[in-house]
Formats: structure tokens, sequence, C-alpha cells
């Protein structure tokens, strides 16, 4: 693990009664890198994904996010929303949850939230229309017609969310998330039920997200041809604890990963390993 | 719409063939035989306690006959309707010029209420009547907008919305009577209680959702009734508080002698002064609440309370305080409500807690239903309807609320998410379009 991690979970561990969903978990997401969180259904990737985030508060164990400016954050003792407002996580579901009933810009308008909130004095400035205020709601608007445009739907701003198709739900999901300029930004299966174009569409955007704007991204992904193609550093989980780490290639080479994480006989693990590459 | 083309959509291309006569005669018989089971005891038999203590009954078959003729008919007529209407999931192509027509007047039903409105103590200077009920469907227009950012807007459901307008009148009428507070003082006081106590119920609401949150908020209604009942030493229980100041114009009192308005003036005095300044009250009131909402729904605040309605959890995720968001509708919501009774106080010089009963917050929260969730001059429309139709079938004495209730029920049909079902982006780059109601979010609770 190199010294400039952005994320480093230390020994997390999280149960439901008696069911330990993730053991003694430790692993690091570096910064200004792609790193994927993969395994079989049921490892406790998505669990992990809600203990950084805050949905969860672990049973145990630590998880400290260092911004490039120094200032660290131990997430655990952070509650939700704060998660996201202070330490500057953001994240997709794997059930894309946007705000279907309002328009594509409307929902990057609302990602906005907390520093709109600032910019209008707490609603104070803003129901009195202060210039400042509306200079505010402009570059709001400016940074949210960036990422439409990025993501190719500017055409589509007026558009509700819940009409769109789901492709663009997901690319729009992740614009969302990226107009609240997360320092680390979390993916939870961005590329399921995306077809070859699609998926290589994303594989770019998260690409360019990485290069431009340096954003730390961790992703948990089955499409194999996305984690092969842009991690830098891959985490593999099975039943709830870490069975190997290292660059795609080692990952893909690993015997116990061919073997835990299909569960199923060799050749066909490597069958399926080979036609991700 | 009635001369509007059907299509059938194009899933549909082979339109199923209209069910015949058979068909049409076996459901108006079943339909007809519900009702001779159903009526057959209700109106059939009718019993009464004679004189002595007995029963005595008789029949009417007469009635019953001609009720279950009725639904028989009722029956075909409502079956050939639908034939005529076509199949369900038809798409309906209106001409362009009769779709731009409606744009238009959709556009201008607004403007020409808000000027109508204006004029009607010009128009109606000589009716009391319609003065006296223009004031009652203001306050339920402003209610409703009060109630609207609570549940429209931030899809909490509020059962309990009287309690803030008891809140407000009971603020007015004590800081009035025992303190000599002016009406334009004790307004914003009003505002500002009722507010706290909707932060007061927010709190323990935080957690709960939909059918709790209901309850809870439909306690919490009661618990404010039965307070004032019972602490009698301060609002004078059931007898109410009397003697509460008539609002003054800025100060000036609207009576007649040397130092009323009308003396000032220069004119006669007339009580109906007093009504129409209470109307354009009542009327800056709701605009000024209608102005605030509009205005809080284009601001992060009134997005984060429309994003709470559409996905709590989302919210969560992009870093957006749950308590605050729900806590600042609450209050808002509160506040106008709060507001709405302080006038109410002064309008009728004399409040008591049989003014703040359960059905109130049932009927402002069937005109926000039945406006349409989150849109304001489906608000309006619906307090109008509402209050307006009340008086309106006032000639049918006995079946006023029968009739009030098919009529509600058939809109409901028509019209399942409200008057206006659509809703309004709050911010746009090139076009505004209006969102179906089918997308937007009616909120946890």
């Amino acid at each position: 693990m190199s010294g400039d991690s952005i994320l480093t979970v230390d020994r997390l561990s999280m149960r439901f009664g008696g069911i330990v969903a993730v053991n003694d978990l430790s692993f690091g997401a570096e910064r200004r890198k792609i790193t994927a969180l993969i395994g079989p259904n049921g490892a406790g990737k998505t669990t992990v994904f809600n203990c950084i985030t805050g949905f969860y508060k672990p049973t145990s164990g630590m998880m400290r996010l260092i911004h490039d400016d120094g200032r660290a954050f131990q997430l655990e003792r952070l509650n939700d929303f704060r998660i996201s407002k202070l330490a500057k996580v953001a994240r997709t579901f794997q059930n894309i949850r946007l705000f279907p009933g309002m328009t594509a810009l409307e929902n990057l308008m609302v990602a906005q939230h907390n520093a709109l909130m600032l910019a209008s004095g707490l609603t104070f400035l803003g129901l009195i229309g202060a210039p400042s205020w509306r200079a505010a709601e402009k570059r709001a608007i400016d940074l949210a017609q960036l990422w439409l445009d990025r993501i190719g739907l500017l055409d589509r701003a007026d558009d509700a969310a819940g009409n769109l198709p789901y492709g663009d739900q997901r690319r729009l999901e992740i614009a969302r998330a990226m107009c609240t300029e997360p320092a680390l930004l979390c993916l939870d299966e961005p590329a399921a039920g995306l077809n070859t174009r699609e998926s290589a569409a994303l594989s770019e955007l998260l690409l360019s997200i990485r290069a431009d704007q340096g954003t730390s991204i961790l992703l948990i992904e089955h499409d194999m041809s996305v984690v092969m193609e842009i991690s830098d550093h891959v985490v593999v989980m099975d039943y709830g604890v870490k069975i190997a780490e290292g660059t795609p290639q080692d990952v893909r080479d690993d015997p116990r990963v061919i073997a835990a994480y299909l569960g199923a006989d060799e050749e066909e693990a490597i069958a399926v390993m080979e036609s991700g590459a | 719409m009635g001369d509007g083309v059907t299509t059938a959509a194009p899933a549909l291309t082979q339109i199923p063939r209209a069910p015949g006569i058979a068909f049409i005669l076996k459901k108006a018989l079943i339909s007809a035989l519900v009702a001779l089971v159903l009526f057959s005891l209700m109106i059939g038999i009718r019993t009464e306690a004679g004189p002595t203590g007995q029963l005595i009954y008789w029949t009417r078959f007469g009635d019953l006959a001609a009720m279950v003729a009725a639904v028989f008919g009722g029956s075909i007529i409502v079956e050939l309707l639908r034939q005529w209407w076509g199949p369900v999931g038809t798409i309906r192509i209106i001409p362009p010029r009769l779709q731009s027509t409606l744009a238009v007047a959709r556009r201008g039903i607004a403007p020409v209420l808000l000027i109508f409105t204006f004029l009607v103590p010009v128009i109606f200077y000589d009716q009391r009547y319609i003065l006296d009920l223009g004031i009652l469907v203001l306050t339920y227009v402003m209610l409703g907008w009060g109630l609207n950012v609570v549940v429209g807007l931030a899809g909490l459901l509020d059962l309990g919305y009287v309690a803030f307008y008891a809140v407000g009148a009971y603020s007015y009428a004590l800081l009035a009577t025992n303190f000599g507070l002016s009406f334009w003082v004790c307004l914003p006081l009003a505002g500002i209680l009722a507010a706290f106590w909707g932060m007061m119920l927010g709190f323990p609401v935080l957690r709960l959702r939909g059918d709790y949150l209901a309850i809870v908020t439909l306690a919490f209604g009661e618990i404010i009734r039965l307070v004032i009942i019972n602490w009698q030493s301060l609002t004078g229980g059931p007898n109410g508080v009397s003697g509460i100041p008539r609002p003054t114009f800025f100060g000036i009192p609207l009576v007649p002698g040397p130092d009323g308005l009308a003396a000032k003036l220069g004119i006669e005095f007339s009580p109906t002064h007093r009504i129409v300044f209470l109307f354009y009250l009542i009327l800056g009131l709701a605009l000024l609440t209608n102005w605030v909402t509009i205005r809080l729904r284009r601001l992060p605040i009134g997005r984060a309370w429309e994003a709470l309605r559409e996905d709590e959890v989302a919210c969560r995720a992009l870093g957006i305080n749950i308590t605050t968001t729900k806590l600042t509708a609450f209050a808002t919501g509160a506040m106008f409500g709060g507001f709405a009774g302080a006038f109410f106080a002064t309008r009728q010089g004399f409040i008591s807690p049989e003014s703040f009963t359960f059905q109130e917050s049932a009927l402002v929260l069937a005109i926000v239903v039945l406006g349409g969730m989150g849109s304001q001059l489906g608000v309006a429309l619906a307090a109008l309807t509402m209050i307006g139709g009340f008086e309106l079938f006032r000639g049918l004495e006995q079946y006023r609320m029968l009739v009030f209730g098919v009529a509600m029920v058939l809109l409901m049909i028509w019209r399942p998410r409200g008057l206006i079902g659509h809703r309004a982006p709050t911010v746009f780059l090139r076009h505004s379009q209006a969102i179906s109601s089918d997308l937007v979010k009616e909120g946890h609770g």
C-alpha cells in the first residue's frame, strides 16, 4: 500500500445480529486513482460502501479519509449527511436513486445544496433576491450545464430524470455525485445493466473524471471489462474478508481469486476472466 | 375535449370488439341486484319506535323499485359512455388549434382569477354574503397554500394542521386582550409562535413516515385542542375568548365617529368598509404566502424539500441535512397557518376550541390533495370549489353532503392526482416542460 492513500480502511467489521457481513477488512484507496472492489454476490461489498458513506455504523474498525490539503476525517465518527457534506464522499446506488420527478438540471442543482444554501444566506438573502445569490445560482447552473454536457445530456436538461433511458440515468447519477465536488467518489455497480457501448462510454467518463477533476474513485463492479480496463488497484472480497489485492493483472492471475471469486471450477473461471481482458 | 379524435395506442393496433348488448344487460342486471340487496333494508323497510316504545314499520317498495331501476338504467348509460370513450389507454389526439387555445386558457387562468379577486369588493360591494364567502374562501386558500409546503412540497402527511391555525388565533386573541397589543404587532408574533410549535411537532416525528406520521400529527392537533379546552385560566376553556379587538387600518380604527377611518377620509361611515378591509387583508396575506412559497421553491431549501419528497436516502447521500430540511418545512407551513389563525381571530372577534376540530384539518388537507399536491393554482381552485361548492349546494339541504361527496369522488376518478397534477420545474435551461404526475412522487409520509 502506497503512502498516499486518500482512504484507509483499517480492520473494518460489520455484524448484523449473528451474521458477519464484513470481517476485519483492511485496504486503502490511493489518491487520484481508481480502486475497484470486486467479489461474488453477497461478499459484503455494498456493506463496505454503506459503512464508508455513513449509511451503516460499523461494528468496529476505522476509516480515515485525508483530503488533498491534509485535513483528516474519521468516517466512522461522522453520521449520514456529514460524510458527504464535510468529508466530501459522494456515492451512487446499485439501484439508481435519482429524483425522478425533477428534471436532470434540477437533480444537479439539488446536489449543490450545501454550497447554494450558504450562498442564499440560509434562504434569507435568496428570498429578497440579493445579487450575490443570483450570481451564485448562475454559477451553479453553469456547473450543472458543464456536467450535463460531459455526460452528453445537455439536450435533455429539462426532461424529467425518470423519463431518461436507463443508461442516461446511470450517468446522470454519477454527474449528480460529481456536482457535490467530492474528494472520493464511490460508485456501486455503475455498469450494471449497460450494454457494451454504454460500458465503454462509462469507462471513458470515469477515466476523464480521474484525469480532469483529480477525484479518487472507489467502485464496486461485476463487469470485468470495465474493472480490468480502468482500475489501478483491485481489492477482492469473499465472505466478508479480503482474499487478494493488487493490480488488475495480479488479481486476474491469482488462483485464489479464480477459485474463490467465481466459486466454480478453475477452467470455467479462467474463461470468464479471459473474456473480460 | 369531446371533439378530440381518438386513436388506439400503437401496442393496441387490434381494437378489441366492443362488447355486445348481452354483456351490457348482464352487467346492469348484476348492478341492479346488488342495489336491491343493499337498499331492500335501507329503503324498502322503514322502522320507527311508536309512542309506547313498540316497533312500527311500513314498507316503501315503490321507492325501492325506483332506486333499483335507476341503478339498472345508470349502469347501461355508464357502459355505453365507456364504449363511446374507447378502451382505456387510448391516446387522444387533440387538434393543434384546440391545444393552443387550451394552453392559452391554462396560462391565462391565474391572472384572470387574481384580477377578478381584486375586483370582488368593487363588483359585490352591496352583497355582504358574497364578501363574507370571499373572505372564507381566501382563508382556506391561504391555509391550503400553507399546508401545501408541508404536504405538497416536502411530502410529509400532516393531519394536525389545524393546531397551528389554533395557535395563531389564540396567540393574537390572548396577546391582544391581555396586553392590548395591536393586530400588526401580533401578526408576526402569531406566525413565530406557530412556527415554534411547528418545530415542536417536527422533532418527535422526524423518524416517522407515512401512516405513522399521519397518526402522530393527528394526535398533535387533538392535544392542542384539548389543552385549549382544559387550560381554563388562560384560554377560557370551552367558553373561548371574546372581545378580540378588530383590526385597525395601521392604527386608525374602522369605526363610526370622529376617530374612525371614514371620518378622517371625509366619507360617510359604512359597516361594509370593515368587510372590504378584511377582504383585502386576507387577500394580501394569502398572496404573501403564495409569493414566499414560489420564491422558496426556487431556492435551495425548496428544492431540498422536493428532493426529500422524491428520495430521502439520495438526499442524505448528497449531504442534505434531513433534520433541518424537515423542520423548516414544518415551521414554514405552521407559520402561514399561524398568520391565517390571527386573521381568523380578528375577523370573528370571538374564538373557541370548537373552531379548531379535526374536521378543519381534514378539509384543508382535502383542498391540497384535490388541488394537486404542490400546485399553487390547483390549491386555489380546489379551495374555491370546496368552500364555494359547499355554499352552492346549500339549497339541497340534507342532501348537501351527499352531493358534495359524490362530486369529490367523481373529481378524483377524473383527476386522480388533483386538478393540476403536473409539476412545473423550478429551473430550466431552454424551456420549462411540465412534468407528468406519473413521475412525481407523493412522499413517504
